[in-house]
């Protein structure tokens, strides 16, 4: 299921662990290992505190690990030797509730990265940021901040802003969490255009199983803190997704086995009165 | 004629719009469903259109809100004149024809300008030293840990001093009673402005960061172009109480330190005025250096809030 896009953007987290205090009694990530091939989008489901975004913050050189390697593209991103991975454009974040910059138009956060990094002159990353805007049916709000935008749209418009820097792995953390089910399915139909033209490794991390399926090309389920992949979990179905393969009978299918690998984690979680960290 | 004409559409489509503001501004900025955003172009004018009524309408209910508090002012100083009764307190208060009268006077007096000028220039350079001084400092220790360590405790310790304690100091420091006055002045904004910047920068949304880093930001670009366009609402903040304090300021180092440079010309600043009004026992002259401190307070606050709105056009927004 897997698109082409000339190999780029594997990612490769081997034996990842990750304890936030020194002494190591409380372990958030336990030897964790994911391959995500080139061109894939990834989801990784598991329930409110497991450890995703801890592993997602990991890649995105946010934080320290405290044994495991991550790879992308076959070069150490942090490993032994090199606890943070360093921040880069390369894998750019969008994150859960938004981080369009308030006091930039839309155009001109758009436009942010490829300009700060010095890869395009001021008119380049703008006729770049309005031709990938139109593709995101977007044009129009250039000169729009993002307070007059609907949350939808700004979601919309900080996945734009993500892709002109190019990036090789794009890391969604929960981008769609708090939206009503009538915008969250418009805005998976959006992603899933997106995906499909430009072929971007994708990392998405959710706690919602219809979306993990609708979005994923294969789906990794974590247990409950501290977290490890319990299972992998293959997406065949054909793209481009529409709305209709929701009440597919393979979409059941894939339904019934994630929430079974899912619920039992969850239960956990409810059991240990775990709360989300941050 | 033609611009007579312009006047009066132009009227009529203020008055549609004030009674209809909602469905304008609807359709504005909705447009047809499915269609993306139509051009921004007609929203910001229904916007501009609507702000510009609202503006005027609040014009209107600003004098009649004047006029009825002077209609009752005078009516309390008259009251003794008319009925024979004296209210308590308001009886001494000079009426506000006696108050015109002395401004009359006054505006022929080069000393009166002399002080209002003063005043100012007093304010201002106190203001624009606070904040020169005052949002680097103030970045400095949202910054870097060790040099808020170092100046926070001192700031703190220095910051719960009235200004006006400092009035003798500043004058025994300073060479001239000008000076003295003009750093009393920039004390009283200086604390504002910093504990602003300071809790602004330390307070900014941690993903603007984040998000600015994972874009490939470098130490100084994060500086440049997320610390200080999120830090700048609370510096606004900062200087909009900052220059209120200043008049207060000013206004009280003028009494205390007998009025810098100008006394001896008759003008030492409006503070100056006051106190030389009072023990001349020209009231209505006091109250006359009471309105000017008001109005000139408003102007000043409004300019700065001006410049803010300029600086920082996605605030304007919904």
């Amino acid at each position: 299921m897997q698109a082409t896009n000339g190999g780029r953007g594997g990612l490769s987290v081997r034996n990842v662990s990750k304890r936030y205090d020194p002494k190591g009694t409380m372990l958030a990530v336990d030897n964790c290992s994911v391959e995500i091939a080139p061109g894939e989008l990834h989801v990784v489901v598991g329930p409110s505190g497991c450890g995703k975004t801890t592993l997602l913050n990991a890649i995105a050189g946010f934080h320290s690990i405290s044994s495991g390697e991550i790879y992308l593209d076959h070069e150490l991103l942090c490993g032994p030797g090199k606890p943070q991975a360093t921040p880069g454009a390369d894998r750019v974040v969008v994150f859960q509730n938004g981080a369009l910059f308030p006091w930039k138009t839309v155009l001109e956060n758009i436009t942010y990265g490829p300009v700060i990094q010095k890869r395009m002159t001021k008119t380049e990353a703008r006729d770049r940021a309005r031709q990938k805007m139109a593709e995101a049916g977007l044009s129009g709000l250039e000169d729009s901040y993002p307070g007059e935008l609907s949350s939808g749209m700004a979601r919309r418009v900080e996945i734009v802003r993500a892709l002109v820097n190019e990036p090789k792995v794009l890391l969604l953390d929960e981008p769609f969490r708090g939206m009503d089910n009538l915008t969250k399915s418009i805005m998976h139909e959006s992603l899933l255009e997106i995906y499909d033209r430009n072929q971007v490794t994708i990392f998405f991390i959710t706690h919602d199983i219809e979306e993990a399926i609708f979005l994923g090309s294969r789906i990794s389920v974590m247990t409950t803190r501290p977290g490890r992949i319990k299972e992998s979990i293959d997406v065949d179905i054909p793209r481009p997704r529409d709305y209709r393969v929701l009440t597919s009978d393979d979409f059941r299918g894939l339904m019934i086995r994630v929430i079974d690998a899912v619920h039992d984690e969850a239960q956990k979680a409810f059991e240990a009165g775990e709360r989300e960290m941050a | 004629m033609t611009t007579d004409g312009e006047t009066v559409v132009q009227q009529s489509h203020q008055i549609v719009t004030a009674a209809q503001p909602l469905a304008t501004v609807t359709t504005g900025t909705t447009g047809s469903p499915g269609a993306p955003m139509p051009p921004s172009a007609s929203a910001p004018s229904a916007r501009t259109r609507r702000v510009r009524t609202a503006g005027r309408t609040s014009v209107v209910r600003g004098t009649i809100g004047t006029v009825v508090f002077v209609g009752l002012w005078q009516v309390a100083t008259s009251l003794n004149a008319w009925t024979g009764i004296s209210p308590p307190v308001v009886a001494h208060l000079p009426s506000p024809s006696s108050v015109v009268q002395a401004f009359n006077h006054l505006v022929g007096n080069r000393g009166f300008w002399e002080s209002a000028y003063l005043s100012s220039v007093r304010v201002m350079w106190g203001f624009i030293a606070a904040m020169v001084i005052g949002i680097p400092f103030g970045l400095l220790m949202a910054v870097s840990r060790t040099a808020k360590a170092i100046c926070f405790p001192v700031f703190e310790l220095l910051r719960p001093i009235p200004p006006l304690a400092w009035v003798p100091a500043a004058i025994i420091f300073w060479p001239t009673a000008e000076l003295s006055i003009t750093f009393v002045t920039f004390l009283g904004a200086f604390f504002t402005v910093v504990i602003n910047t300071v809790g602004g920068a330390e307070q900014i949304d941690r993903r603007y960061v984040l998000a600015a880093r994972s874009m490939g930001a470098d130490k100084s670009t994060l500086f440049r172009r997320v610390l200080l366009p999120a830090t700048l609402p609370s510096i606004a903040t900062g200087a909009v109480v900052g220059m209120g304090i200043t008049w207060q300021v000013v206004v009280a180092a003028e009494m205390i330190s007998g009025g810098g440079q100008g006394a001896a010309t008759g003008g030492g600043g409006l503070g100056f005025l006051i106190w030389n009004s009072y023990l001349g026992g020209a009231i209505p002259q006091v109250v006359v250096g009471m309105i000017c401190l008001g109005i000139a307070g408003y102007l000043s606050s409004s300019l700065v809030r001006a410049a803010s709105t300029k600086l920082m056009p996605w605030k304007m927004t919904v």
